[in-house]
């Protein structure tokens, strides 16, 4: 079944005839996507490669019934792309922007929260379900179909371990990346909630780095409520305080968003943690073995 | 983006936010110059981006100019935690009744500023909050009401400021609030924040950090950053839109994302090394970009080997290959390379080193042997 990337996707992409924006759209559409649709404000009426481009999300929404919004518009109009793809119904929206200012996603975090609205990102590389649907820029080639969850603050840290999965012969269910940024959409918890309920998902894996204490948070909700097994992998723990690491979330602040402590927080809760991506594969490997 | 005191309040000073006259001093002669247009006593500051300079000297009052040329020549060059003061901030003595702290702060983890005041001003707040937590006002903000009258008479009672203060103090914090909107700061730190004998308040300390996403919208803030006080080679990749972040080993380390490099900095300490760098050339980059990324690394001459680790998604590998060897031809190797490349194009990529058969390329099949040989080659280079 996987989750967010799913053969009942009907993906919008904002952003479509920009230099990335055309590149994704027709590669995620060659992936077996169902892209119905591209948004670039002016450009109403025209096509790329036969998928119609809207002047409005809304207007994909009404003539082609977008339930699924892929975002690759510049930082600077990010935020409002998010906030009209909410206004416009759309459910699920996936935002791979980097570099939208924090303030702004105060704003749009607390304003889609309560409407129940799935927003990915930003500073993610998207959604792929191996053999199903990919949405975003994950090279669904590193990956195959299988029964593991896997979810990552990290884009290229994720394809390092679907690639040792993959090596492995295990395969996922659903990629997901959650951002790099200090505030995203939906963090690990809501991740190990929908692995939960997804069919195909049998095992989770969680690829965490410094900044934020969101892992730690995801730590008590695994021991409470997720009965599938968890694996992590924690990236930084050689990084100074005070310096941000690539990912604008990626800072240890005073003695806070440590990995040593995240480490902690989740062998605590008797979750396996890999001191790298090889051990973290490896791990997952001899839970997957002895059933 | 970090500002230096006198910046911070720089930006208090135009949202109406009262603090002592000043000026900035980079010479024991400028500081003696501005404490004569002060006159009186006035507080000699170093200026750097960390906290605790009090503590080893960094800040002295003084009476006269000549005391304060005195200890401008203390201060300048002093090493405060690594962070050499290469400015003085010159203020103006003010008469203090109280001490106070004040903070807003981006709370990542309740998605929403938090509000702190505590009448134990001029401690360090993670003291406070783990000693003396009774004593620590916390209140978050909701994002969508902002800043509200009441959040302020909330606060200052529950952090038992005295009734006849709370008058002047609210449009105070009001104020600080406004500075961290419209800045887009992600923290406003005053400590203290001090009661007068006239029964005023004024910041007396300012901590700013700027959301380095936002400082497009604000080219006064980003105008503010201190070039020369930038380590080399983080000035160099910031030109080139790299993150770089120099750490004290001899292993120097590229790759592609930030989470992958973050992780191969760990495995080069796992296998008995010591990092010399943090640098993520970023998604699908150039050939070109892979040779200034390189010169980047290796100007820094602490570095003995090199480290390369590319997992090609939008990157292609063999994109990366061709940069490398693009920049062994331009510049002069001073450190042995290894490179591990996987992901889109991979072959294509390692069958162009094959080619070139440099002999100051060594290419390893996973990021683990990899980082064992880089560390090896380092330990032979010292």
């Amino acid at each position: 079944m996987a989750i967010i990337a799913t053969k009942d996707t009907r993906l919008v992409v904002q952003g479509i005839t920009g230099r990335e924006g055309t590149f994704h759209a027709l590669r995620n559409r060659d992936y077996g996507t169902n892209v119905v649709a591209g948004v670039t404000p002016g450009r109403a009426g025209q096509n790329v490669e036969g998928i119609p481009v809207f002047d409005s999300v809304a207007d994909a929404v009404a003539e082609q019934g977008a339930n699924t919004s892929l975002i690759l518009v510049p930082p600077r109009f990010a935020a409002e792309a998010i906030l009209e793809a909410a206004e416009a119904g759309v459910e699920q929206i996936i935002c791979i922007t980097e570099g939208i200012p924090a303030h702004e996603m105060l704003e749009v975090y607390h304003y889609i929260r309560p409407r129940g609205i799935r927003l990915l990102g930003p500073n993610c590389p998207g959604a792929l379900s191996p053999g199903i649907a990919n949405v975003g820029i994950i090279p669904a080639e590193v990956f195959k179909q299988g029964p593991i969850g896997l979810m990552s603050r990290s884009g290229t840290l994720t394809y390092q371990i679907g690639g040792e999965l993959a090596a492995k012969g295990l395969g996922n269910s659903t990629i997901i990346g959650l951002g790099g940024d200090p505030i995203v959409g939906t963090s690990f918890i809501d991740g190990l909630d929908m692995f939960q309920a997804d069919d195909q998902t049998e095992y989770i894996v969680m690829v965490g780095e410094i900044g934020g204490n969101e892992e730690e948070k995801a730590a008590e909700v695994i021991a409470e409520r997720i009965t599938k097994p968890v694996v992590a992998y924690i990236a930084g723990f050689e990084a100074p305080p005070g310096k941000t690491m690539g990912h604008a979330g990626a800072i240890i602040s005073g003695s806070a968003g440590t990995a040593a402590a995240k480490k902690e927080a989740l062998e605590a809760k008797g979750v396996r943690v890999g001191t790298n991506p090889t051990e973290a594969a490896q791990l997952m490997a001899d839970l997957v073995t002895k059933g | 983006m970090d500002l230096y005191e006198h910046q911070g309040k720089e930006l208090f000073a135009k949202a109406g936010i009262p603090v002592a006259a000043g000026y900035v001093a980079y010479t024991v002669d400028e500081a003696r110059a501005a404490a004569e247009k002060l006159g009186g006593v006035v507080v000699v500051k170093s200026q750097v981006l960390v906290g605790g300079r009090g503590k080893v000297g960094g800040v002295k009052v003084v009476k006269d100019p000549a005391s304060a040329a005195e200890a401008a020549e203390a201060i300048l060059g002093l090493d405060i935690k690594g962070h050499i003061t290469r400015r003085l901030y010159i203020e103006a003595g003010v008469k203090i009744a109280k001490e106070y702290y004040f903070s807003v702060t981006f709370d990542r983890s309740a998605k929403m500023p938090l509000l702190m005041l505590t009448t134990m001003g001029g401690m360090d707040v993670e003291d406070v909050a783990a000693n003396h937590p009774d004593k620590l006002a916390r209140l978050h903000v909701d994002p969508a009401l902002g800043y509200r009258g009441f959040h302020g008479v909330q606060l200052m009672s529950e952090a038992g400021i005295p009734v006849e203060e709370r008058k002047a103090l609210a449009p105070m914090l009001a104020a600080l609030y406004g500075v961290f909107q419209q800045d887009d700061a992600m923290l406003v730190e005053v400590n203290p924040l001090v009661l007068l004998e006239d029964d005023t308040f004024l910041a007396a300390d300012a901590k700013v950090t700027i959301d380095d996403n936002a400082l497009f919208r604000h080219p006064d803030i980003e105008a503010m950053r201190d070039l020369a006080a930038m380590d080399p080679q983080e000035q160099a990749a910031r030109e080139h839109h790299l993150a770089y972040v120099k750490l004290d080993g001899d292993v120097g380390i590229l790759g592609n994302g930030a989470g992958l490099v973050m992780s191969t900095v760990d495995v080069i300490a796992q296998a008995g090394g010591r990092p010399a760098n943090f640098l993520d050339v970023g998604g699908g980059a150039s050939a070109e970009k892979i040779t200034t990324a390189l010169e980047i690394v290796l100007s820094n001459d602490k570095v003995n080997s090199v480290l390369f680790n590319i997992f090609g998604g939008i990157t292609r590998c063999d994109e990366v290959a061709k940069g490398l060897l693009g920049a062994l031809d331009a510049t002069t190797i001073t450190a042995p390379i290894v490179v591990r490349l996987d992901g889109t194009n991979a072959e294509e990529g390692r069958a162009l080193l094959a080619e070139a058969a440099r002999p100051e390329i060594t290419v390893e099949k996973t990021m683990l042997e990899a980082a064992a040989t880089a560390v090896r080659l380092a330990k032979e280079a010292s």
